[in-house]
């Protein structure tokens, strides 16, 4: 399946923003493909020894080595999604953010990142009322309808015939 | 000479649908007769097998009622052992107190994709009614010139 657009979404193991994203057409970025690669890779042990040496490296490159290890821990995870992605979707006040997405300084970091790297964003509020849901699913289906579409290989050589036919004409 | 093990994906399978349940949704399954694990769960289903196999059956499962079946990717395969609450005790897993939160949203998320869905069609023959077709008009004019 060919997916549209890369889309990055927070909170990064949301069911619901899983699942609207991909059932527009475009690839969530999303945790769970990061731990899928961390927990059934055999060269590694089981938690909490999941975490090779380069890890660490990697989180380093987000946050200082001052930060609390938990945050570059998170961001070896984490940042390697933010640096693919071609859009995101936050969703302000999620209802429960404990656990491996409860780091409030992660969360901020990731949501930072993503803000200054210039791609689009939409941010909305975590729905609790049946009218905030429609409004949900409406303002998320129109900016993943909104994305640039990436362009196919087809395409890409059928734009490049056609000015050669327009220098001809001429 | 080792054997190439295929990418294994797990896939949570959330149901909140007035028409479909999980047991229906695993029978579909079972049916299907592709290659995969799956576990019955409160919310729905975790099914767990090679990419191509679980992306199938997660599409045909969908269909079955598209706007109230959600789908989302899971890391740890169905009943592994670091996560499974049969091996840890009992008590909810990690992460599931997050899936709770969101399942108590998903009749509104449902109810607002049927809406999303009834505007499309609603658009499209709005659309459809605009067009008028050459071997239409055709006859309207034939209509008009044999009066």
């Amino acid at each position: 399946m060919n997916f549209l657009a890369k889309v990055f979404i927070y909170p990064v193991n949301s069911l619901i923003l899983a699942d609207l994203v991909e059932r527009f057409g475009h690839k969530p970025l999303t945790m769970m493909n990061q731990i899928r690669e961390k927990v059934t890779n055999i060269s590694l042990d089981s938690p909490p020894i999941n975490i090779t040496p380069e890890d660490p490296k990697l989180g380093l490159r987000y946050a200082a080595v001052e930060v609390p290890a938990g945050v570059r821990g998170r961001m070896a995870l984490i940042g390697p999604l933010i640096e693919e992605t071609e859009a995101a979707i936050i969703v302000e006040n999620p209802p429960t953010n404990f656990g491996c997405v409860g780091c409030n300084r992660t969360n901020e970091l990731m949501k930072y990142l993503i803000r200054s790297k210039g791609v689009p964003v939409l941010e909305v509020k975590y729905p609790e009322t049946d009218e905030e849901a429609r409004d949900f699913v409406n303002r998320i289906a129109a900016f993943l309808e909104s994305l640039p579409e990436e362009k196919s290989e087809e395409n890409e050589k059928g734009e490049e015939k056609e000015p050669a036919e327009k220098e001809d004409e001429k | 000479m080792t054997e190439i093990k295929k990418e294994e994906i797990t896939k949570y399978i959330v149901i909140s649908s007035d028409k479909v349940l999980p047991a229906d949704a695993a029978m579909k399954i079972y049916e299907s007769e592709f290659p995969v694990t799956v576990k019955e769960t409160c919310f729905g289903l975790i099914v767990t097998g090679p990419k191509e196999d679980v992306t199938a059956v997660v599409e045909n499962i969908r269909q079955l009622d598209k706007n109230h079946i959600f789908v989302k990717d899971r890391g740890f395969p169905a009943g592994d052992e670091r996560r499974c609450r049969a091996s840890r005790g009992g008590g909810p897993r990690p992460g599931f107190h997050f899936l709770r939160e969101e399942v108590q949203m998903l009749p509104a998320i449902g109810a607002a994709l049927d809406e999303l869905e009834a505007n499309e069609s609603v658009k499209k023959k709005q659309g459809e009614k605009c067009r008028l077709k050459v071997s239409d008009l055709e006859k309207i004019i034939e209509a008009e010139l044999s009066r």
